[in-house]
């Protein structure tokens, strides 16, 4: 039955769940003990639930977990692998905390760490615990953690508001929402009151007083309430998923996208927080940006951080954010819904801070710019106003504590403004008896207008009503006093103030235009450049000096390229090493192996002074930028951000096309190089063997003539043949020794009996070994092995080989094979004279013989070809000599796990 | 009546090679046509009808795989390839290609014989298949019967490894490599699984050899194939 429209599940949202499904198996599972409130029995559930785990085998460790002194739950751990912990001094006392590190090196595949939401110490690689369980579900560990609910991001609020109680300790939703498992651990208020009165609760002293306001009746069912709602919610998103999965039923995500507004105000986090609530509960994606207007841009550092740190909660409670430079924020917010299709607008009620009457609410402008989006207004809290007005404090201190030279540059601005006013004032006075009185106003005027053009707006305002006061004072009567006769010069004072305002105004708002005009500009150029030098750059070392000039010119900062070596591992040798940059390749390390920004202005090490940037490339990280700015508010500002990132990305492409230059390069070298060595050996081979073909050939087909030959003649034809297929064993031996040192030799790997090769090495050394007696010892079990059929039997035919040179007729030689270990130990021994002492490694070396110039035949390459093959197999090759007499050769194969060969049923069954 | 005298097509380049050879197989009572180079030999094979071709690989006017391509279009008779190169590839392509078996430069003339003769009885029985009862050793293979006895005591093979044998026994003296046997006992869509042919061949010897660390008939060529010999070598 073909789908309708509406009932075929979206091909993009399946592919992204097939790549979700993807990330996730490689990734570790993470299931989170959700409660209400502390001493529900969280731990105890999930310490229940991991000792079963273990019964069952999987490799289980307690990472960290708090058992508050309660004997029930220490019980528990008994029998449990426990992660030591990490001791750390932090301000004189030793405190321990969980070990990442050693959690990442152990790697069980199950790891117990308790309390998500917890805040690790300073000087930790994370903030947060549950950034340190990303990384440990990065890693592919399966992670059992708890939670309560108050230390939901989206519900802290809320919490807070029953509570009285607010905790900072949060973790973001998306961490929440993202687990693989939640498991609600619930008991009814009246018993966990029971609970604590029974002292089952564990309390340091310091929190007893907080939890006596905090455990009551009213709170705790207001609390379970909320942990069971959030799980249902989670539970229906579950439940969605898993109809999308199976394409059953026709509730299909909505087309909704919710759209929020960051703005200056401290109600923005509730506005915020808001809209995240609501997204969910609507199951809808949702953006948030903050439209930076000109006067917003003006505003003090720290207001400009509280937006972002907004904006960055915004993130972490899932919404994709965005920062938008533009002087109109109702525009560019409806223009923004329109390009992503969104159809709800959030934003925060605008206080009421009117100048005219005419004036229209952020609110009222958008309705009417856009009637066809819904808006939901998100009522203010009364305190909100009193932070407001807080924050605007902290902000005006901040402000005040300016750079004492630009405070001498705006005052040196204001003395012009008066200088100017006093000035005009003292040309004016000769003109006073000639001209009428409109005429001084109107180079009064002009001196306002020029003042705000070239001064700003505040010196403006102070031209302006010095010019008032100047020209009641000097010209208007009566004179030299500011006693105004006729009352129409009240309009003239009123019509020079307003004007010098507005020219101070308006002069004021297009020179911040220009100059973030001029700031965008200087970006772009910055790009601009950036992108023209590095796309001529074609070695490593061009990229790494344009990068670093380029950076340190752009951002005001000390910086460095980190390069991977061949292994990964980061070094400094790559750059040139500045004193002053004190990078630390750990951090350098940690931020290339996962991707992820660290360091200074990031989540990871914040408390580092260089920030490390990594350079990611389509195919894989690049390398890492250290940086280290004159000015650490830098790496705070959005735009600075961005262009940092861009940077970053743009330096990785150059690296990575470098490298596939590299590549390519390398690869057409080696090939040609092979080529040419294969037909120089192949041309080798073919003039050394015809010859030898021709001579072993016609010295047999002397023995095999009609005529026979006569002893001593037959002795001769015999004695030809012999040399001539001792010569061909010589010749293949070095031409395989030449294509084994020249590095490029390609093994035929393939799954196989050992059998099989060393019957075919009895075979080819059957005429070698007729005087001796040869056992064979292969047990009946051996499992297959990985090699080239080809090679190993000449190992096995080289050892054979020697063991009839160096042994006199009638001796036994034993070919035996023994699983050892990972590996498969083959021995060819004999029981000859042994070799001589001392000498074991040297016959392994190139043209070596047991004894120099002796009469038995052979130049030694025998064992050292040998060597050469089983090495390219990643095996060992030794002799020694056996107690008693003798000389044992053995080999070893590593074994691997050998492919799953089909039953007989199933290849049956696959025929039909 | 006088038996046909059988006759062999030798297309080698160099001369004193075609001397040895050509002596060396009048002295068994063939006939020897020689080619220099592998036009001349596509044109002998032609008009000459030989029972055997000895080729070897490396001709100066062409590749000596083409050759065997353009014969098999037409012709089925054993073809021997002689080789002077380096590693199995060569051989193994041939041997895909059509021809029987193989030789590696230096060889011995009574290696050459050797082969030469069995290809011959094979060209002469049409090959080993229309033969019902068909013995090796101590083993007899029973072909309409489909079984299998060992020195009189009946020997159970699996349904694989009984086509397997059939295989071996329907091309006799000749070499399969691993392709060929994959393809013809597993099926196409099996032409990687090269272990397969390395399990089925050692249960088959351990069935079917005395000793199957030193196989007498069930031989492996190795990374090549494997070659079932009827009389084992002395």
């Amino acid at each position: 039955m073909p789908f309708s429209n509406e009932q075929r599940p979206d091909p993009d949202a399946l592919l992204a769940m097939v790549n979700l499904r993807e990330s996730k198996a490689q990734r570790g599972k993470l299931r989170i003990y959700f409660g209400s409130s502390a001493g529900v029995g969280k731990t105890f559930a999930m310490l229940l639930a991991a000792r079963k785990m273990q019964a069952e085998g999987v490799d289980v460790v307690v990472g960290l977990v708090e058992t508050h002194g309660r004997a029930d739950t220490a019980a528990l751990l008994e029998g449990l692998e426990m992660l030591p912990a990490k001791s750390v001094t932090h301000r004189d006392r030793t405190l321990s905390d969980f070990d990442l590190d050693a959690a990442l090196r152990r790697r069980p595949m199950l790891i117990l760490v308790d309390e998500l939401a917890h805040s690790n110490l300073p000087g930790a690689r994370h903030p947060k615990r549950w950034q340190d369980i990303d990384e440990l579900l990065s890693a592919g560990i399966d992670v059992f953690t708890t939670l309560n609910v108050q230390h939901l991001e989206s519900l802290n609020d809320v919490v807070g508001g029953i509570t009285n109680v607010r905790v900072w300790e949060t973790v973001p939703d998306t961490v929440f929402d993202a687990a693989d498992e939640v498991v609600l651990v619930d008991i009814p208020a009246e018993e966990l009151l029971a609970r604590l009165k029974a002292g089952k609760v564990y309390f340091s002293q310091q929190a007893q007083h907080a939890a006596e306001n905090f455990f009551r009746r009213g709170n705790l069912m207001a609390l379970r309430e909320l942990a069971l709602r959030r799980t249902a919610d989670r539970v229906e998103g579950d439940v969605q998923a898993y109809r999308v999965d199976q394409s059953i039923g026709s509730i299909w995500k909505t087309a909704t996208a919710l759209l929020t507004c960051v703005g200056p105000d401290a109600g923005a986090e509730r506005v915020v927080r808001a809209a995240a609530r609501l997204a969910s509960q609507l199951n809808a994606d949702w953006h948030a940006i903050y439209v930076e207007t000109p006067s917003l841009q003006r505003l003090p550092a720290a207001r400009r951080e509280t937006i972002l740190a907004s904006l960055n909660l915004a993130q972490n409670l899932g919404a994709t954010t965005a920062v938008i430079s533009s002087p109109d924020v109702a525009e560019s917010v409806v223009a923004y819904a329109r390009k992503h299709n969104l159809s709800k607008l959030v934003i925060g009620r605008d206080p009421n801070r009117r100048l005219w009457p005419w004036q229209r609410s952020s609110g009222q402008r958008l309705a009417v710019l856009a009637p066809d989006i819904d808006m939901i207004e998100i009522g203010r809290e009364a305190k909100d106003r009193g932070s407001a007005a807080r924050t605007d404090a902290t902000a005006a201190s901040f402000a005040g504590a300016e750079s004492p030279e630009r405070h001498k540059r705006k005052n040196l601005r204001y003395l012009t403004a008066a200088l100017a006013c006093s000035g005009v004032t003292v040309l004016s006075m000769p003109l006073a008896p000639h001209f009428d009185r409109s005429n001084i106003v109107a180079i009064y005027l002009l001196t306002v207008v020029l003042v705000g053009m070239r001064l700003g707006r505040g010196p403006a305002a102070l031209a302006a009503v010095l010019c008032v006061s100047a020209f009641d004072f000097f010209f208007v009567p009566p004179r030299f006093s500011f006693a105004v006769s006729d009352v129409q010069y009240l309009l003239t004072f009123a019509i020079m103030l307003a004007v010098g305002l507005m020219a101070g105004q308006l002069t004021a708002g297009l020179r911040s235009q220009a100059r973030v005009a001029l700031h965008r500009e200087e970006r772009a150029g910055a790009l601009y450049e950036l992108a023209r030098d590095l796309s001529g750059a074609i070695q490593l070392d061009q990229v790494v000096k344009i990068s670093d000039e380029s950076i340190e010119r752009t951002f005001h900062a000390t910086a460095a390229l980190l390069l991977p070596d061949p292994t990964g591992r980061l070094d400094l040798t790559s750059s040139r090493s500045d004193p002053e940059l004190k990078v630390d390749l750990g951090i350098a390390q940690w931020a290339f192996d996962n991707a992820h920004p660290a360091g200074a202005g990031t989540d990871t090490l914040p408390g580092s002074e260089v920030m490390y940037v990594p350079f990611r490339a389509p195919v894989q990280a690049r390398g890492v930028l250290a940086l280290r700015p004159r000015n650490r508010r830098l790496l705070k500002i959005p735009e600075q951000r961005q262009l940092l990132d861009t940077f970053a990305a743009l330096i990785a492409i150059a690296l990575e096309r470098v490298h596939y230059v590299g590549v390519a390069q390398d690869a057409v070298v080696s090939m040609e190089s092979e080529r040419l060595r294969n037909s120089l050996l192949a041309a080798l081979s073919h003039d050394l063997r015809t010859p030898l073909t021709v001579l072993l050939g016609l010295a047999e087909s002397l023995t095999l003539g009609k005529a026979p030959l006569c002893g001593e003649q037959l002795e001769t034809a015999v004695a030809i043949q012999d040399e001539a297929r001792r010569m061909g064993t010589l010749v293949s031996n070095l031409l395989d020794m030449a294509r084994i040192e020249s590095g490029e030799v390609k093994l035929d790997l393939q799954w196989q009996p050992l059998e099989e090769v060393v019957g075919a090495a009895l075979d080819s050394t059957r005429s070698l070994l007729v005087q001796h007696h040869v056992e064979v010892r292969l047990p009946a079990d051996l499992p297959l092995v990985r090699f080239d059929a080809l090679l190993i039997e000449r190992v096995l035919v080289n050892l054979l080989e020697n063991a009839s040179k160096y042994t006199p007729a009638g001796s036994h030689v034993t070919l035996s094979a023994e699983v050892s270990g990972n590996d498969l130990k083959v021995a060819v021994a004999d029981d000859g004279p042994g070799l001589p002492p001392g000498r074991e490694e040297a016959l392994f070396q190139k043209f070596t013989r047991g004894n120099r110039e002796s009469a038995t035949p052979g130049v030694g390459l025998g064992l050292a070809i040998c060597r050469a093959i089983i090495e390219s197999h990643h095996g060992s090759i030794v002799g020694v000599n056996r107690p008693g007499s003798g000389v044992s050769f053995s080999f070893t194969l590593p074994l691997g796990t050998p492919p799953v060969a089909t039953t007989e049923a199933d290849l049956e069954a696959a025929h039909g | 009546m006088a038996e046909p005298v059988p006759l062999a097509l030798l297309i080698e380049d160099e001369p004193q090679i075609r001397r040895f050879v050509r002596t060396a197989l009048e002295g068994e009572g063939w006939n020897v046509v020689e080619s220099g180079t592998a036009q001349q030999g596509m044109t002998d094979a032609g008009t000459r009808k030989p029972d055997v071709i000895v080729l070897d690989l490396g001709l100066p006017d062409g590749d000596g795989m083409d050759f065997i391509r353009d014969l098999r279009r037409w012709s089925s008779v054993p073809i021997i390839v002689l080789s002077a190169r380096l590693g199995e590839q060569d051989k193994i392509n041939a041997l895909d290609a059509g021809a029987d078996d193989y030789l590696s430069k230096p060889f011995g003339v009574g290696e050459l014989l050797a082969r030469v003769r069995a290809a011959g009885r094979r060209q002469q029985t049409g090959g080993g298949a229309h033969a019902v009862i068909f013995q090796f050793g101590e083993v007899t293979v029973d072909l309409s019967l489909r079984t299998v006895h060992k020195a009189g005591a009946l020997v159970h093979l699996t349904p694989i490894e009984y086509r397997l044998l059939s295989l071996l026994v329907a091309n006799a003296g000749k070499v399969l490599t691993h392709r060929q046997i994959l393809r013809d006992v597993w099926g196409p869509s099996h032409a990687e699984d090269g272990h397969y042919v390395r399990v089925y061949m050692g249960h088959l010897r351990h069935k079917l050899e005395d000793d199957p660390a030193q196989p007498k008939h069930i031989l492996t060529e190795t990374a090549v194939g494997y070659r079932l010999v009827q009389v084992a070598r002395e």
